[in-house]
């Protein structure tokens, strides 16, 4: 009884552990075959180069916990971006036009939220739908060319230090983490977000509001990408229309490499995390080890694959 | 009848890990019998079948086909032995006709191409034979009920040759009619000398089917009785290990003013019903499949519209549209279907109780109280569960209803709707939400048991609403009301 115990309640946590030893045996490997992986330098910049992936992710995975997708977080980042450094260039302040920003990606992601429950459009449609007009919107904003950015003050949020070592966007990481952490576990919100997730007719019937949550969650999700937006617009000097391509697929990779299932009502926000991070440190070891960038992309395909076979098995 | 048995199991053992499912178990299918497997929610009888059906192999233990040792090791090899399971759930493809549910998997080819025109005429054969003769095998199967379904899915087995047919709970989502349809389907069978293993909680249906009677009972074999002469408490003696004092357990009346008060209201297939619900009452709500009472708890808790009609709640009109509406009412509703509506299965005993209304200040969940509340729950219900982390998928069926009744006890609603409470639960499990039922209506809840067992509603209700094509065709005592006078109402008699 006792052994059964132990067991049925350890099982769940090994398997969620899987992706952490994952990134721990990669540490080894790339720490024994690279003399330039373990040092301070790369190792921050991985971090810094994981930073944006994992603000997206975190959104992400309040989104795929709750059943849903979301494929506009890539176009609402180059948006939001866009509208910042514009809007700075127009001589607004830097609070100003970073707020701006995210109170656009707040809306855009509730957009996305109100085509799911009242408009009742598949997320992946809906999603899908609003990175294409999105992509187009930047597009059309910019001009496709790049909105230079010129203030200092802004190029510190990307391009900054803590104690001359730590740059910001790693602490700006963390931060988030911590808070989306405690919102999934803490809150009557995260609960919620779990609950529609595993069985959305049962959350309904126990009064969950399913609009506003859904509202909310998307929101969360935009806001986090158009934090990222700003951070990676800061970083860069500039604000280009076709930042974020793709992003929302390394998103997507790394909440499904972090253990929770892409159906929903399952999954942490800790193994998201780990999740960015295993791909990132991937990238670096590959191309630490001079690996060519074509066979990048099958080594991290493979690795995805062999991650949700492996969650798969149960 | 054969000299050998179609189906003998002996000294079957299997353990999932530490866990020993089945301890020693003997079963013996006749050709030509309905053989009825019982045993409380756990006790085994679903791994026995998968053993019998080739989905899991025993550790211990021989079998044997016709008299001749045999080996089913896969589903196929069960196929092969020409034994077939007709599950509670049943697995067609909703949007594929009659004739390609019938063939699919073993399609008539002619050239490489489907031979339509064949199996067209195979099917219509294989219908007949369950007395579907007038069934179009074009017909989508979502357009058939469930009792249609089942028909095909019998269909489909006795197609593939099927001696050995397996029933988990056929009747559970039937109407009257249809179980009849089943009954007079298996008999027949029985009849042609097909053996049939009948797995179902319902006494009176299997008195009435069986020929005889095999109980296990925490996976060990308890043993078989022929039905002639059998005692219904002799089998739940051997179901439970002890004799129930009584199945519908006895409350003190406590019935006070008018708690709810429903007038003309119409909506979907509800059509003008009115009644009044009393503060300690337990209302009963009898109709056969359709009636449209599932639909009338709907209304009440905002889950469709009414389109005329006043709902009263203790003097106050209300008009739920939400179902977070009506709960902040104070209504409370048991779903009929606990794992498609009443759970998150993945989700812990804890975190579906308090799923309602979350412990908190200020949107911060408050962890210790929301333990201490499911502590309480636990011990209150008699949910048995080691732990309340543990997910709810990994209880059995009536602690699962259980966990459903604690999600709303622990809101205190004045008004508590039931849908089939305790379908699906073994008849220890009935007792005690019988118990529950009993308390809360003494606590001075007002209660509105939608159900289809007879016996149940007839015990437990002070008043019985009975519904008949989305009208409230009686409101009978529940004291003095009869089975008949019950079914007069529910099939539109007078």
């Amino acid at each position: 009884m006792t052994l059964q115990m132990t067991w049925s309640r350890m099982a769940p946590l090994l398997q969620r552990l899987g992706s952490v030893i994952g990134l721990v045996l990669l540490f080894i490997v790339l720490s024994i075959m690279s003399p330039d992986f373990l040092t301070t330098g790369n190792l921050l910049t991985v971090l810094r180069q994981v930073s944006i992936n994992a603000l997206i992710a975190f959104g992400m995975t309040f989104v795929i916990l709750a059943g849903g997708i979301d494929l506009s977080v890539g176009a609402i980042l180059a948006l939001t971006g866009a509208v910042t450094a514009g809007l700075m260039a127009a001589g607004h302040g830097m609070v100003l036009s970073a707020g701006a920003g995210l109170l656009l990606g707040l809306v855009l992601g509730m957009v996305n939220g109100a085509l799911v429950s009242w408009g009742k459009v598949a997320p992946f449609i809906a999603t899908l739908g609003t990175m294409t007009l999105l992509r187009g919107v930047t597009l059309s904003y910019t001009q496709g060319s790049p909105i230079p950015v010129t203030n200092p003050s802004f190029a510190l949020l990307g391009g900054g230090y803590v104690a001359n070592l730590i740059p910001l966007p790693v602490i700006w990481m963390f931060v988030a983490f911590a808070l989306c952490a405690f919102l999934l576990r803490g809150t009557v919100f995260g609960r919620h977000v779990v609950a529609i997730g595993g069985n959305e007719e049962a959350a309904r019937l126990s009064g969950v509001r399913l609009s506003p949550m859904k509202l909310a969650i998307y929101g969360l999700s935009g806001l986090l990408s158009a934090f990222a937006g700003i951070v990676l617009t800061s970083r860069l000097y500039s604000a280009q229309a076709t930042a974020g391509a793709g992003y929302e697929l390394d998103a997507i990779a790394a909440v499904v490499l972090g253990g929770t299932s892409l159906s929903g009502g399952r999954g942490w926000l800790f193994g998201t995390l780990v999740g960015a991070l295993l791909i990132g440190f991937l990238n670096n070891g590959l191309n630490l080890l001079s690996v060519s960038s074509f066979y990048q992309q099958v080594v991290k395909g493979i690795v995805i694959l062999i991650a949700v076979l492996l969650d798969r098995r149960q | 009848m054969s000299a050998a048995p179609l189906i003998r199991m002996r000294g079957i053992h299997k353990s999932f890990g530490p866990v020993k499912v089945l301890e020693g178990v003997d079963f013996e299918l006749l050709a030509g019998e309905v053989h009825a497997l019982m045993g409380e929610n756990g006790a085994g009888k679903s791994t026995l079948m998968k053993i019998l059906t080739g989905i899991y192999a025993p550790d211990a233990g021989t079998l044997e086909v016709d008299g001749q040792p045999a080996s089913i090791a896969t589903p196929a090899d069960a196929e092969k032995h020409g034994i077939a399971i007709i599950h509670q759930e049943l697995n067609l493809i909703p949007a594929l006709s009659v004739a390609d549910n019938l063939f699919l998997g073993r399609e008539i080819q002619r050239f490489g191409l489907l031979d339509h025109r064949a199996m067209t005429r195979r099917a219509m054969e294989w219908l007949a034979r369950v007395g579907m003769e007038r069934l179009d095998p074009a017909t989508l199967v979502e357009r058939l009920s469930v009792g249609q379904q089942q028909m095909v899915e019998i269909a489909r087995a006795l197609g593939q040759n099927a001696r050995v047919l397996i029933m988990d709970e056929p009747t559970a989502a039937l109407t009257e009619h249809e179980t009849n349809t089943l009954f007079k389907l298996i008999r027949d069978l029985r009849a042609q000398g097909t053996g049939i293993v009948y797995v179902s909680h319902r006494m009176e249906e299997i008195f009435a089917l069986c020929d005889r009677i095999s109980v296990l009972r925490d996976g060990h074999f308890v043993g078989t009785r022929p039905v002639p002469g059998l005692a219904f408490d002799e089998v739940v003696k051997m179901m439970v290990g002890r004799t129930l004092d009584a199945r519908f357990p006895t409350r003190t009346p406590n019935i006070g003013d008018v708690r709810l008060k429903v007038e003309h209201i119409s909506g979907g297939m509800v059509r003008d019903v009115s009644f009044d619900l009393h503060a300690g009452e337990v209302l009963g709500v009898a109709g056969l499949l359709g009636a449209g009472r599932t639909e009338l708890a709907r209304l009440l808790f905002g889950l469709d519209k009414p389109s005329e009609g006043t709902i009263t709640l203790d003097g106050k009109v209300v008009t739920p549209t939400s179902p977070n509406d009506a709960i902040q009412s104070g209504f409370g509703f048991v779903t009929e279907d606990r794992k498609a509506q009443g759970l998150v299965l993945d989700l812990s005993l804890r975190e579906n109780v308090s799923l309602p209304r979350v412990p908190a200040h200020a949107g911060l969940v408050d962890r210790a109280s929301e333990k201490k509340q499911t502590r309480g729950l636990i011990e209150a219900l008699k949910i048995r569960a080691r732990d309340m982390e543990l997910n709810v998928r990994a209880l059995s069926g009536g602690n699962q209803q259980k966990v459903v009744l604690a999600k709303w006890l622990a809101l205190k609603p004045r008004v508590l709707i039931l849908d089939e409470p305790t379908r699906g639960v073994d008849v220890g499990g009935k007792a005690e939400i019988y118990h529950i039922i009993n308390q809360l209506a003494e606590q001075g809840v007002a209660i509105l048991m939608i159900s289809s067992e007879l016996p149940e509603v007839l015990a437990m209700s002070d008043r019985i609403l009975v519904m008949h094509e989305g009208r409230a065709t009686a409101l009978l005592d529940g004291h003095g009301a009869t089975q008949e006078a019950v079914m007069t109402a529910a099939t539109g008699g007078k």
